[in-house]
């Protein structure tokens, strides 16, 4: 029965040798609970939030720069205290990781798709279509992805004046999708270098079977390993990445911030005292990463078939 | 060996050309090219003029090569916000920028390569543990964040060093250098810790891996089963096997400071190059954001020429020819 | 359960003794190499014990993964950890060499012990002229100047048969094809003068034609030089050439062990057999090659008793019960119980069950 079958196979794969290295390895477990966390609450903020920061209705300027709860002057109804605006900071926190993450995966995503089909294609069709993609990747690899990116968010602001700030989501995404999408062409058009030559892809050829469905339903599978450990550390990469382009004004607007975008405005106040407005979404930010980075690593050797005991 | 260098240099032309090209379509389609080389005080006879000079009547390719002649002489017309034209305002902000991305750059590599060499020998010390374990925290740090931080920290609470410019500077001839001065080098701190600290962490994790992966190589455990001393295996065969593949990728990297350069002066406020292209991309001033890319690109591409060519001058397998007649 | 007299130490004493007057070179008692993994311990060489004498040439003979690497690479001391010596003992010349420390075992790989891999193109530093890493190795070992390691390490190119040495000398390694890079690599086995050379796999890389090359020159330069060798392969052609005894081994022990020509002839332990019989031969009248069912365990899955049992046509009662030692049959000996003798000194074999 399929039942029988699908707990026969959650049953391999828990005892398989990357369940048991995750449920023995006290930093995966760490790092995924809280990865959970923030993921959890991130979508949950409207929810899980004390205040709804963006409601201009509840804002009360009597409380702005108030300081975390446990200093002389916070409130506990702020528990890290107040922005300039009164907009409580745990509850900016929450919303603006939502962006944060919002943004990171669609990028991966993006990065993903582009990525590997261009890498399918390459591997395939090899001759002068793969020289052409792998000399444009080498072109972009030798600039930063962050130099890629500012690039095509600048291009897109003198593109759609006005309409900036609405489209800032997805000039985002677009922007670092497109930086990062070599390295996993890279990875899928050696594996489909290698798939390719097999028999049975020349078999299956003389059957009639169409060979980029032998290449999804073969290449896929083999390449699924690495690409997933590419794409953990990328959203970690990401995620960063629409950081620092915000900290820097060309990334999210300050009406729907996202953590980087918060840092850069608490950054004003880091020299009249009140240094929590930046602090802690700069905390939030790194134990988010950090907890990606840390999944990703984790990964990277469970998935190593060279460091099998 | 020449014939290595030629085609390297042509594909680094036909990579600038490349970039040209974007940086051309920039300059066309987003704005006006005569306003942009002009500036907003322009008359209509001025106007009609340049046209014609630009040859803006024109076709593609032939306005694509008076980009380049006039690219080539360092023109690439005048700031939309400043008014300036961009040569100058480039090369005024040249020196900041590479004392800045030179001193992090020699930062990085003078503490992650030994870092990464002694964790890749002793991987179970405690030392390297710890430092893994940092350096994992170090590649979750945005280049930004460890600025604030450092500035939160260093100039706000115990006020040692100062959090933003460059401190005094004495001109040597075309160059301005921060380094002779007291300020000057105080100020150089902070900035050039905050820009290495990526980079370090990044190469000590490489070197590191390297230095693991080339450990387990079967001419390693050859080199054992000879009894070769661990100096001779672990400084003469895995050292330098190992630094091959980083010399690579770390010359890469180096280029890529110089962009990162772009958020640490935004944080610290350093008068550079990196600091012009953020005012350029938020006002959207093509002229420099045109000028800075090809400028970009010209650095890149001859830091990868280097970088070939040292991979060559290392590894003996591409250098030598290969001779026909090996016998059996 | 009373065994037959079974006295596998009077056994390999006599081995000893045959081989040659006075001591052995290198005497190995009760091997024992374990894994500790996540899923418990892993044996995977089990009580070996076995004797080369001064320049004999000992082939060890078996299937992918039956441990004979292993238990080269713990006699050379470089077994990778997490891998280790759990019992057993090794004596080289007098000394004992398996729980040395490490430096003391250093000085003896290359100098008293060396070893050649199967992969000749890893086997050499890209980076470095094979002079140098000739002379970096008998440096390391004699004391001796630059000028006369130089000397000497075109002398050994030149024993091992490369034209033109004095000018090759400074050459990379990717500059030689597979064969003539084993020869650099046979060279620098020897360079220090080793008494005995562990030769893991040494022809499988390379191609058919040069493996005759290869094996005549190791086989012609040990006996110049006097060194013994522990020839290890799953070749057996290449140990009916050169070999002067085999021990053959399935599931980390010996199951048999004698001279070639007796193992090869006239087989004793079923394995062996087996062995012998899916080999084709020219004159055979033969219509199908004999198959032995199954295959080797897994080393988490041994089973109890004679290891082989599952797998073999002869096995009885005894055999899923009780491991057996090395016991004399004839010339050679085996590990089986078909040849235990019991108290009126009757062996199974002899009868024929």
């Amino acid at each position: 029965m399929a039942a029988g079958r699908l707990a026969a196979a959650l049953r391999d794969s828990w005892d398989s040798d990357v369940a048991w290295s995750f449920r023995h390895s006290p930093y995966a477990l760490g790092a995924a609970f809280v990865f959970l966390l923030c993921v959890g609450s991130a979508v949950f903020a409207p929810w899980v939030a004390p205040h709804n920061p963006f409601d201009l209705s509840q804002l009360d300027l009597t409380n702005s720069l108030r300081p975390p709860a446990w200093i002389d002057g916070g409130d506990p109804a702020f528990l890290l205290g107040t922005d300039d605006q009164g907009r409580d900071i745990l509850s900016t926190i929450l919303f603006g990781a939502r962006i944060s993450l919002a943004v990171g995966i669609c990028a991966v995503l993006l990065s993903m798709a582009l990525g590997v089909s261009l890498g399918l294609l390459a591997g395939y069709v090899g001759g002068k279509t793969d020289a052409f993609i792998m000399r444009v990747a080498d072109v972009q690899l030798s600039f930063p992805a962050i130099l890629v990116a500012l690039l095509v968010d600048g291009v897109a602001r003198a593109l759609l004046p006005g309409a900036h700030e609405s489209m800032a989501f997805y000039v985002l995404v677009l922007s670092i999708g497109v930086s990062g999408w070599v390295q996993y062409a890279r990875t899928v058009r050696g594996s489909t270098f290698v798939e390719k030559n097999k028999e049975y892809v020349q078999a299956a050829r003389l059957f009639g079977i169409h060979p980029l469905a032998i290449m999804a339903r073969h290449v896929l599978p083999n390449v699924l390993g690495p690409v997933l450990v590419i794409a953990t550390i990328h959203i970690a990469t990401a995620i960063i990445t629409e950081a620092t382009l915000s900290f820097l004004g060309v990334g999210v607007p300050p009406t729907e911030p996202s953590l980087g975008t918060l840092i850069r405005i608490g950054n004003d106040f880091l020299f009249s005292g009140e240094w929590w407005v930046t602090l802690f979404p700069g905390i939030a930010l790194v134990v988010m990463v950090l907890a990606i980075n840390l999944l990703g690593d984790w990964l990277r050797d469970a998935l190593n078939p060279r460091l099998r005991t | 060996m020449t014939a290595f260098i030629i085609r390297r240099l042509l594909q680094a032309i036909v990579v600038m050309l490349v970039v040209a090209l974007v940086a051309f379509s920039l300059f066309q389609y987003v704005g006006d090219p005569v306003q942009l080389m002009l500036g907003q005080f322009a008359t209509p006879e001025d106007r009609i003029r340049l046209t014609h000079e630009l040859g803006l009547d024109q076709p593609f390719y032939v306005q694509f090569y008076y980009f380049v002649v006039n690219a080539l002489h360092g023109q690439f017309g005048v700031s939309l916000r400043i008014g300036k034209p961009v040569s100058i305002l480039l090369a005024q902000r040249i020196p900041a920028t590479l004392e800045l991305s030179i001193t992090a750059a020699l930062l990085a590599l003078v503490v992650g390569i030994p870092a990464g060499v002694y964790t890749g020998l002793r991987p179970n010390s405690w030392l390297a543990r710890t430092a893994l374990s940092l350096s994992l925290l170090g590649v979750s740090l945005p280049t930004f964040l460890i600025g604030i931080l450092l500035i939160l920290v260093f100039a706000v609470k115990l006020g040692w060093l100062p959090a933003f410019g460059r401190g005094d500077v004495v001109s040597l001839g075309w160059w301005s250098t921060g380094l002779l001065t007291r300020s000057g080098l105080h100020s150089l701190i902070l900035p050039a810790i905050t820009l290495g600290l990526f980079q370090l962490t990044l190469i000590m994790r490489l070197v590191r891996s390297e230095m693991l992966e080339v450990l387990r190589t079967d001419y390693i455990k050859f080199a054992r089963a000879r009894g070769l001393t661990d100096r001779a295996i672990n400084f003469g065969h895995a050292l330098k096997n190992t630094l091959v593949p980083v010399i690579t990728i770390t010359g890469l990297q180096l280029g890529s400071i110089i962009a990162f350069s772009i958020i640490t002066e935004q944080v610290f406020q350093w008068p550079g190059m990196g600091l012009l292209f953020i005012q350029a991309v938020s006002y959207v001033d093509i002229p420099v954001m045109s000028a800075y890319l090809c400028l970009i690109a010209l650095v890149f591409v001859t830091i990868n020429l280097i970088v070939d060519l040292l991979y060559y001058v290392v590894d003996p397998r591409l250098r030598v020819d290969r001779p026909g007649t090996a016998a059996h | 359960m009373s065994r037959a007299n079974v006295k596998p130490d009077r056994g390999r004493a006599a081995e000893a003794k045959r081989t040659v007057e006075g001591q052995p070179l290198l005497d190995v008692r009760d091997l024992r190499v374990e894994f500790p993994t996540r899923r418990g311990v892993l044996t995977a060489v089990d009580g070996v014990s076995f004797a080369i004498a001064p320049g004999e040439v000992l082939g060890v003979v078996g299937e992918s993964g039956a441990g004979k690497s292993l238990t080269g690479a713990a006699i050379i001391g470089l077994l990778e950890p997490p891998g280790r010596i759990a019992a057993g003992e090794i004596w080289l010349e007098g000394t004992r060499i398996d729980r040395l420390r490490y430096d003391a075992m250093r000085r003896i790989r290359g100098r008293r012990i060396g070893a050649i891999f199967q992969d000749p193109l890893t086997s050499l530093d890209p980076l470095y002229s094979i002079g140098r890493q000739l002379i970096e190795t008998i440096r390391t070992h004699l004391d001796v100047g630059e000028a006369a390691a130089r000397k000497r390490a075109i002398e050994l190119l030149q024993e091992v048969g490369i034209p033109g040495a004095a000018r090759r000398i400074d050459h990379y390694p990717h500059q030689f094809s597979g064969g003539m890079r084993q020869r650099v690599v046979i060279a620098l086995a020897l360079a220090a003068e080793p008494r005995l050379i562990i030769a893991d796999e040494p022809t499988t890389a390379l191609d058919v034609s040069i493996q005759a090359q290869i094996i005549t020159l190791l086989k012609r330069l040990c006996r110049d030089h006097g060194t013994a060798v522990m020839l290890i392969t799953h070749d057996m052609g290449v140990i009916a050439e050169t070999a002067d005894r085999v021990a053959v081994m399935y599931a980390g022990r010996i199951v048999e062990i004698g001279p070639v020509a007796d193992v090869i002839r006239a087989p004793r332990h079923p394995y062996t057999i087996g062995l012998m019989g899916s080999i084709p031969a020219l004159a055979d009248e033969r219509e199908r090659l004999v198959q032995i069912d199954g295959t080797m365990p897994r080393l988490t899955a041994i089973p109890a008793g004679c290891p082989f049992h599952p797998r073999c046509p002869r096995a009885f009662a005894r055999c899923v019960e009780e491991r057996p030692d090395l016991l004399d049959a004839g010339v050679s000996r085996a590990a089986c119980w078909l040849y235990a003798r019991d108290e009126h000194g009757v062996a199974p074999a002899e009868v024929g069950s």
